[in-house]
């Protein structure tokens, strides 16, 4: 079955228009005589002609073509995606919020500081940490902000030897990434047989050299770093730092704080714990958290409250100094401060206990079928893998897609590396108990099939506007825009069963 | 709480399925000395009460859909066509994430591959990425990459980039051992040319320029681009690509990448964020391009279809050997710029570039005429300028229209020591001959 759509490109025709704005304002003024003609583009950029219906039914159309939280269960690990609620969409497009210039007069835009302020106050609470930057845009700007906030203080003390940066095998791909990209040497430290941070191996690990240790807690893994007071003692005892990758905060709300774990600077991902939509992948958030210490450092401008003012403060002479332009992806912080607001003390709390019922729910109902590496109760995830059906030839990634066709998006798949099939399952607190039952039975399903039909499985999925695609060609012959598809021959369709219609609106 | 699905007596039917008497036993993993006792902040409010408090909050700000504004300096208030909002409402689009799964993703991965060919096409290069955080990010990220790319540890930046963005390029490159050196802009407000040639040696990697410069002026960069290659170093340019319904775009400057602030392309300003980085490079330099990329290919019954491509470059597969380490970007601000180019096509966009040209240069010209105003720079400008007031000091004429709900422009002393006594001002197709005027008598009143 093929639906697909025709490019936006391929439904322009000349003539027709999108658009609709003044056009008589100066339309004595000429152009040509306004701006130096060398300046003047002479290859205009192709861009497509259509009839706004027709731009309309093509987004909308392809909407129908996704999977997302508000049309399916969704429990790709790690990236907890749970309900984005409508209030937060609405707050965010308030006129007050939305339409404000960034470089308005501070006291024109005083309940965004307010906001900004207060939703500063409450990160800091719920993590135990002293003082927070909403400036990084996303999980991995954040942890960049970090590994800056890490160098400035050691460097501050005149302590230039520390270059490693300590990750355990289990973390995020952008961990190390942002290590590196910031110049540090990135160690690894390889997990115990209990799933967390091999404490003898890190001791021997950590020294004059280690500038900091990068944790996610609980970890991929979906486990509580149970030795995290040991594994803070040894790194603080080398004089180094602990980073805390905040993408499973969604665990800990009102449970345990970081802060209090020994961490010295924290990251949030807001689009994760805090509901901020994912967008398809962004807009997200990534608020920097520190202790103390660190607060010297962190980038300007901060807001401070001063004589019951709110104010945006550049006077930070130690700042590692910017990381964006302005402050931060605004609009999203808006969101997670009404989402903080809505649930209060409690719905926050009741918030991370429904996500680790969930979680171990599920787990124990897949059980049956599916190794699941270490035999405890897991925090709001947890890993399964796919290694009892690997040895009939159908793999994780075949599981991901036959669970397409049940209406389930696939779990996080390959992921922790260190698991080998491995399919990581985080049903957040969204979910009812009818769903996660569901999703239960056609694992169960799935899995009688890998004995029964595993050919079904490796061909799969069946019913989605697609089949697998060929990402070896993907990469080898990149069509990256609708100019290199012009050119494409091979992608021509020529190969279509008759009969097939090739482009359905 | 409404947005928890489970019952009481779920959760008691789960525990008990689970073989424990209560949550706490879940946990107790978690060492007693870090259990937290209760959270210090206040209750939950429900939804009503809430909407009212936070709509009050948003009263306590002076939007500029009340102001007459005439901020620019990297964000833009434009004209959003309604179409836009509605697109990127569908929660189809906002609730979905990265597009790891293609077969569930094809709406968003069409949407994104159909963003970069426009980016690729209004820019002038060959490919473009799925999209950056920001402008800035975007720029001291293409720096990154020039100075990985080369290995070379020096870029010259033009000092009329934004500020910002120079201060981002800084904090990017902090600890490590590259240069960054600023490249003055001489009397007319355009690249130091003489200063270029004299800074152009082999250990240049790159050469970043904006356009329209921080001052406004749309520069001439004939002749530019031959002398950064010849150098062996790349040539960025930062631009608005609002302008490029009319401007010459980067690749006709012969520029190896483009980046910029996607802002202007139909997305609110929120007082500064999220915004939309864009990122756009020639052929040679697809494998080093940071961010996904989405490809046409084919699925097993050879029809065409999209998915995520060239995956080898980021952080998920390679860790700390990632050239980047992004990994959430700003895709649903990318939609919204699709939909806005869509919407505007070649002709609109050229229009709307015009108006804005129309708009700056009515008023540049009339606020010239104005005893004690001076317009400093005088090339081509696409909706902002450099008014230079020489009896008052501009904090006092921001001050006075603000009482009379003008936001009349920048103070760019705090940037530019130099222009102290200067004011940006933009004008842009929101703004009616009549608002104009308005602006005009106020800021004659006060000269």
């Amino acid at each position: 079955m093929n639906q697909n759509v025709s490019l936006i490109f391929e439904k322009s025709r000349p003539g027709k228009r999108g658009f609709s704005i003044p056009e008589k304002h100066f339309s004595d003024l000429d152009v040509k005589a306004l701006v130096e003609p060398n300046l003047l583009r002479k290859q205009s950029a192709e861009l497509p002609s259509v009839s706004e219906p027709e731009i309309v039914r093509h987004f909308v159309t392809l909407s129908q073509k996704n999977f997302s939280v508000d049309t399916n269960f969704y429990p790709l690990g790690s990236c907890t995606m749970k309900y984005n609620p409508k209030l937060n969409e609405d707050v965010a497009r308030f006129e007050g919020f939305a339409q404000l210039h960034p470089y308005q007069p501070e006291e024109t835009i005083q309940g965004a500081l307010n906001l900004m302020f207060d939703l500063e106050g409450a990160l800091k609470e719920i993590t135990g940490m002293d003082r927070f930057t909403l400036q990084p845009a996303a999980g991995a700007h954040g942890e960049l902000a970090g590994m800056m906030l890490v160098k400035a203080y050691h460097d501050s003390r005149k302590d230039f030897k520390r270059t490693q940066v300590i990750v355990p095998d289990s973390s995020h791909g952008t961990n190390p990434a942002s290590a590196a990209l910031f110049g540090f040497s990135v160690v690894t430290v390889k997990s115990d047989e209990r799933g967390r941070v091999n404490l003898a191996e890190l001791k021997k690990l950590v020294g004059p050299e280690t500038a900091c240790l990068m944790l996610t807690n609980p970890n991929t893994l979906g486990l509580f770093e149970d030795e995290i007071q040991q594994i803070q003692k040894a790194v603080h005892d080398a004089g180094g730092l602990l980073y805390y990758d905040g993408a499973n905060m969604n665990a800990l709300l009102g449970l345990a704080r970081p802060g209090d774990m020994g961490f010295d600077i924290v990251h949030l991902n807001l689009h994760k714990t805090f509901s901020t939509p994912h967008g398809g992948g962004g807009p997200g958030a990534g608020p920097v958290g520190v202790k103390e210490r660190l607060v010297p450092f962190l980038p300007a401008p901060l807001v401070d409250k001063k004589d019951g003012k709110y104010v945006l403060n550049y006077d930070i002479p130690q700042s590692i100094g910017r990381l964006r332009s302005f402050y931060g992806n605004f609009g999203m912080l808006i969101r997670a401060y009404t989402f903080i607001r809505r649930h209060g003390r409690e719905g926050l709390n009741q918030t991370s206990r429904d996500a680790i019922l969930n979680a171990n729910y599920v787990k124990k109902k897949v059980e049956k079928h599916f190794v699941v590496p270490h035999a405890e109760f897991c925090m709001h995830e947890f890993v399964a893998q796919a290694v009892k059906q690997n040895d009939l030839g159908v793999h994780a990634t075949d599981i991901a897609k036959r669970l397409l066709d049940f209406g389930f998006h696939a779990p996080t798949i390959y992921f922790p590396l260190i698991v080998p099939e491995a399919m990581m399952i985080e049903p957040t607190e969204s979910e009812s108990k009818e769903t996660l039952d569901k999703f239960v039975d056609a694992m169960n399903v799935i899995a009688d099939e890998a004995v029964d039909f595993p050919d079904r499985l490796r061909q799969a999925p069946f019913t989605l506007i697609i089949s697998r695609p060929d990402d070896v060609l993907a990469a080898r012959q990149p069509v990256l825009t609708f100019k290199d598809y012009q050119a494409a021959e091979h992608l021509h369709l020529q190969n279509q069963p008759v009969g097939v219609p090739v482009h359905v609106e | 709480m409404n947005y928890l699905p489970l019952t009481e007596t779920d959760r008691q039917e789960m525990l008990a399925d689970l073989g424990v008497k209560n949550f706490e036993d879940l946990i107790r993993v978690i060492p007693e000395k870090l259990r937290l006792k209760d959270l210090n902040l206040p209750s939950g409010t429900n939804e009503l009460d809430l909407t009212r408090e936070l709509r009050e909050l948003s009263a306590g700000n002076q939007s500029t859909a009340q102001a007459l504004s005439f901020l620019g300096g990297g964000y833009y208030e434009h004209f959003i066509p309604s179409i836009i909002n509605h697109v990127i409402s569908r929660s189809e689009f906002y609730t979905a994430y990265t597009p790891y799964q293609a077969e569930a993703s094809q709406g968003t991965l069409q949407t994104i591959f159909e963003y970069q060919s426009m980016i690729a096409e209004l820019t002038g290069m060959d490919i473009s990425n799925a999209s950056n955080y920001d402008g800035a990010s975007a720029t001291a990220e293409a720096a990154l990459l020039a100075l990985r790319h080369t290995g070379r540890n020096k870029v010259l930046v033009a000092r009329t980039l934004h500020p910002e963005y120079r201060e981002t390029i800084r904090t990017y490159c902090f600890g490590s051992h590259f240069d960054i050196v600023d490249v003055p802009f001489d009397a007319a407000g355009k690249l130091d040319q003489a200063a270029l040639v004299s800074l152009l040696k082999d250990d240049v990697a790159a050469l970043i320029v904006a356009s329209p410069n921080f001052l406004g002026l749309v520069e001439d960069f004939e002749g530019v681009a031959k002398k950064v290659h010849d150098a062996g170093a790349l040539f960025i340019m930062s631009v608005n690509p609002l302008s490029l319904g009319l401007f010459k775009s980067p690749g006709e400057w012969g520029a190896d990448i483009a980046v910029g602030e996607g802002q202007s392309l139909g997305i609110p300003m929120s007082l500064g964020g999220p915004g939309l980085g864009f990122f756009a490079v020639k052929k040679e330099l697809l494998r080093k391009i940071p961010g996904r990329l989405v490809g046409m290919t084919k699925d097993r019954n050879g029809h065409r279809c999209f998915a995520l491509t060239l995956q080898a470059r980021e952080q998920h597969i390679r860790r700390e050997k990632a050239g980047s380490n992004i990994c959430t970007n700003h895709a649903l601000l990318a939609l919204a710029a699709s939909v806005y180019l869509a919407a505007m096509g070649k002709e609109g966009l050229r229009k709307v570039a015009e108006y804005n040209v129309r708009s700056s240069v009515y008023l540049r010209e009339q606020l010239a005429k104005i005893k004690g105003f001076e317009v400093p720079f005088k090339g081509s400008v696409f909706n902002e300028f450099v008014l230079k007031s020489a009896k008052k000091s501009p904090t006092e004429i921001v001050q006075k229209l603000q009482a009379q709900n003008i936001f009349a422009g920048l103070e760019l002393g705090e940037f530019y020591p130099e222009l102290k006594d200067s004011l940006l001002v933009c004008a842009t197709e929101t703004k009616t001959k009549a608002e104009l005027d308005r602006f005009i008598d106020a800021m004659r009143a006060v000269s």
